[in-house]
């Protein structure tokens, strides 16, 4: 049985349903994410797991027991906030020594976890400093020990690496894997931004007004994203209009409405004549002045290049089709002495595997 | 330094001893050996001792720092409630009757205080004066506290919850520490009006009973009764505000800023 | 409950934490005011004071409601206010007193903005020691600060004795500088001062400074980047600091009673005159209740004011 099972939940604020009917288990030890756009609910459905809302209706199952009108203080769950909401006028150690005192700990348990902790987080010399004397990190890190210290079954990060810049949220990135990997607690994980639950995450929940769009793990959500919101909000993507013409075991044909039939692996529930759209990945389609086409597994389209933005590693390439449909493409600038590979209205030839792009019903 | 900014200067500075000067002759003469204000004859202490053997100025100079007492601590629990309560909650009463006494002329608390002490028969005096005092100082105290739990950072409570500690326990071990600082602003705030009130204990003193303001006004008021002894009570007040400041921006260093 | 936050909790908190001080201000400034409302429509008493609607029974000694349904005219009136607006000389102070008020509030305006500007641009430091020194008279007792200016403006004065020896050359009459509308309006803008700095202050520290130099790169002069870039958006902030001096000034009346001349009487002192002396307290409400209407259009204007500024912000 799951550690976390959330059951049909739905919160509301006066009109607006923040929280629509979501249901989801959370596996003990996993790194889990909420990810979505600002508004989607993904706060708003972690705070009720700490308990500061309460739902409408639902359930929140933790080990077993519905926890849904539980107050904060009595579930054994804790938060990293968003600005870490560390007690100003507490020092390090009086910070991370809260929990325990609050348990009613004994003083020498205290002192030796509190020791323990500031290890861990390696910030052993810091225990008599105040927050406002630490760097951003730093703060950090005495959130995230604060709410370790008297071992929580579920830890919840509010986007906890927002305040840091980009140099230090990738390193930090590094350390909660690691943390994670040696606590072995379960934490729920918000944030708005794709590449770090990506990077973080065994599993990954996209929500979205309210709902979750597609829980799996981050490679099947980068490449196979189950609707148009995920696909366009992970990462860059194609979104090519087309009608399934043809459905076969292990092909599936489409029209690509104004410039010519292509195959794609069948989607369940596909039936010809239906609409919706071919999710495509730029790094994923092939891009050169004349491709062979020998390979029957391909799909090949002609076009001009509209506009390139040179990103140093990479440059990408806006091609525009036929009917005027503008797909993005990318290159590496690997060759040697020369900076790209085309210019503004070059003629190109574009191509993907039938498998490289994924069919999105309407 | 440009042109502007030099005239802008010049401004300042002009009004900085716009501000200043007055009080500081009132703290010289306090030391002239002169009756009249008037011109610089020579250094004393003579109105300093005058003042010690002073009956009338000591009794009223008693009565105003009881009054001051009894109105800052009632009125610092009082208001600290009701910024907390004003805070919390959406209220619709509470806040008028908070922030009008402090919008209004003192006046007309003045008078109207003074028909309802004697409609209800009471004796004016001490008693009437610091019931006056509780009342306009509440609103002050009360707008210094909500002004801190407005700038105190609400994650900090729920922190608080999420990691174990009741209600209470949050109140007590955050909120109560986070906003000491307000209180001890607005508990200063509540002594110093108290004892600089003039204008509502004029109306609401009676005949016996007389503090610090009423007995300077009245010799202020006569020019008969009128000697530099007045500028020694009036240093001296100046004095131990000046300290009160003093000793609570060491104590809670940020209390003063509230404002 | 309006927010999420868990303080105090329990579903009586909001009673017990505010009935304290909602009870306290109910019994002594609410119910005050409403029997101030009340005896504004009644009868002065023979010996000051109103004429009682409750007497005690001579031969029970229970205390009996005079006031009856047939009665009523007896006790109650609107003759106080009909006296208000048949003797023109109570419009004519209500005038004087608004114009005082408002005279302070210009050069208070005048006086302040330059400092508060000032003040907004300085560092830090600067900032909090000029902002503490604006503060700092205003702890000082107020009727020092009055005081203060009996003894600068008094006829044996440094200061009267260099002005009238001045005038002199000219061959003009000493002038008497205390008692005087003068001293009124100098008293008046002496007390009042912080309270338009500190608004203003507040106002102009939040500027940004690159919309001036925004304004100056498209060609605006020092005078016009005042004019139409930072004046407008400190409106908020001077109809804050109109609001702070000009109805506390307009209800003052120690410095009229102490700096000003029998000419110089102001609302305030007509009120007390009414209380203390004449001992006419149904026009005494009146003309509280006359002051305080003055004061809640004043101050609603000032809200609408500020407000209307603020949205373009």
């Amino acid at each position: 049985m799951a550690l976390l099972e959330i059951r049909d939940v739905v919160k509301r604020f006066g009109d607006f349903t923040a929280v629509n009917h979501v249901s989801l288990a959370v596996e003990a030890g996993e790194f889990f994410t909420l990810l979505g756009p600002s508004g989607c609910g993904k706060t708003t459905l972690l705070r009720m797991l700490a308990g500061f809302e309460q739902p409408d209706s639902g359930e929140i199952v933790l080990d077993g027991q519905n926890v849904a009108s539980v107050p904060p203080e009595k579930r054994p769950v804790h938060t990293v906030f968003q600005n870490y909401a560390l007690f100003p006028h507490m020092t390090v150690a009086q910070n991370i020594a809260f929990p325990l005192k609050m348990a009613g700990a004994a003083t020498d348990e205290i002192n030796r976890r509190v020791a323990e902790l500031l290890e861990d987080v390696r910030l052993q010399d810091f225990a008599k400093r105040y927050p406002h004397e630490l760097s951003g990190g730093q703060r950090q890190r005495v959130a995230i020990a604060r709410a370790l210290v008297n071992r929580p079954k579920l830890l919840l990060l509010d986007e906890p690496l927002s305040a840091l810049d980009a140099k230090l949220r990738e390193q930090m990135q590094i350390e909660l894997i690691t943390l994670q990997k040696e606590v072995g607690i379960t934490f729920v994980y918000v944030t708005h931004d794709q590449g770090e639950a990506l990077a973080l995450s065994h599993r990954i929940a996209v929500m979205n007004q309210g709902q979750v769009e597609q829980l799996d793990a981050p490679e099947q959500i980068y490449s196979y994203p189950k609707s148009r919101f995920v696909a366009d909000f992970i990462g860059q993507c194609n979104l090519l209009d087309a009608s399934v013409t043809e459905v076969g075991a292990e092909r599936m044909t489409l029209e690509i409405s104004g410039v010519g039939a292509c195959h794609t692996l069948p989607v369940a529930g596909a039936q010809p004549g239906q609409k919706g759209c071919l999710a495509l990945r730029p790094e994923k389609i092939k891009l050169g002045a004349s491709l062979p086409a020998d390979d029957s597994d391909e799909v090949h389209f002609k076009g001009r290049v509209h506009d390139c933005l040179y990103l140093g590693d990479v440059t990408i390439y806006i091609v525009e089709l036929d009917n005027g449909m503008l797909v993005e493409t990318m290159l590496p600038n690997s060759a040697p002495g020369r900076a790209k590979f085309f210019d503004d209205n070059d003629l190109v030839e574009l191509a993907w595997r039938f498998d490289a792009g994924h069919f999105i019903l309407a | 330094m440009n042109k502007v900014s030099r005239w802008v200067w010049g401004a300042a500075i002009g009004v900085y001893a716009f501000l200043y000067l007055p009080l500081a002759i009132v703290v010289l003469f306090s030391f002239n050996d002169s009756n009249l204000n008037a011109e610089w004859v020579g250094f004393t202490l003579k109105w300093y001792v005058m003042l010690f053997n002073d009956e009338v100025m000591l009794e009223a100079a008693l009565n105003t720092l009881g009054i001051g007492l009894v109105t800052c601590v009632v009125a610092t629990v009082l208001g600290t409630l009701a910024g907390y309560a004003m805070y919390k909650w959406r209220l619709r009463l509470l806040p008028v009757l908070v922030l009008t006494p402090i919008a209004i002329p003192e006046i007309l608390m003045g008078v109207s205080l003074l028909i309802f002490f004697v409609m209800l028969n009471m004796t004016l005096g001490l008693v009437s004066i610091t019931l006056s005092h509780i009342a306009f100082c509440i609103g002050f105290v009360a707008i210094v506290v909500r002004s801190r739990l407005q700038g105190m950072d609400e994650s900090l409570v729920e922190a608080a919850r999420d990691l174990g500690a009741s209600p209470a326990m949050a109140f007590r071990k955050i909120t109560l520490p986070l906003i000491m600082p307000g209180i001890i602003a607005g508990a200063l705030m509540a002594f110093t009006l108290s004892i600089d009130d003039f204008v509502i204990s004029f109306f609401t003193a009676g005949v016996g009973s007389n503090t610090l303001p009423l007995e300077i006004y009245s010799r202020v008021k006569v020019p008969m009764k009128l000697n530099p002894e007045v500028n020694a009570v009036s240093t001296l007040l100046m004095l131990l505000t000046l300290s009160l400041i003093l000793i609570v921006s060491k104590v809670a260093p940020n209390a003063l800023r509230a404002e | 409950m309006s927010k999420p936050v868990y303080g105090l909790g329990g579903r009586y908190a909001k009673w017990l934490i505010s009935a304290p001080p909602l009870l306290y201000l109910l019994l002594f400034f609410a119910i005050p005011a409403l029997i101030m409302v009340f005896a504004a429509f009644r009868f002065p008493g023979d010996y000051g004071g109103l004429v009682p609607l409750v007497d005690v029974n001579p031969d029970t000694g229970a205390r009996e409601l005079l006031l009856t349904a047939e009665n009523w005219r007896d006790f109650l009136t609107f003759e106080n206010f009909g006296r208000f607006f048949e003797d023109s000389i109570y419009l004519e102070l209500f005038l004087k007193s608004f114009w005082y008020a408002g005279l302070t509030t210009l050069i208070c305006l005048v006086l302040a903005y330059p400092l508060s500007w000032l003040i907004a641009r300085s560092g830090k430091k600067t900032r909090d020691l000029l902002v503490l020194l604006v503060i700092l008279p205003f702890w000082s007792n107020f009727l020092i600060r009055v005081y203060a200016w009996m003894i600068i403006l008094g006829p044996q004065s440094y200061f009267s004795r260099v002005l009238n020896g001045f005038l002199g050359i000219f061959g003009i009459e000493p002038v008497s500088l205390l008692f005087s509308q003068f001293a009124v309006i100098i008293g008046l803008v002496y007390v009042h001062l912080p309270f338009m700095v500190l608004p203003l202050y507040a106002n102009l520290e939040k500027h940004d400074m690159s919309l001036l130099d925004a304004a100056q790169d498209l060609g605006a002069n020092a005078w016009q980047r005042f004019w139409k870039v930072t004046w407008p958006l400190s409106l908020p902030g001077v109809w804050a600091g109109v609001a702070l001096v000009f109805i506390p000034a307009l209800g003052m009346f120690a410095i009229p009673d102490l700096l000003g001349g029998t000419n110089s009487m102001m609302i305030g002192n007509l009120i007390k005159q009414q209380f203390l002396d004449s001992r006419d307290w149904p026009f005494g409400s009146v003309l509280s209740i006359m002051l305080t209407l003055s004061v809640l259009l004043l101050a609603a204007v000032a809200a609408w004011a500020g407000s209307r500024h603020k949205k373009k912000d």
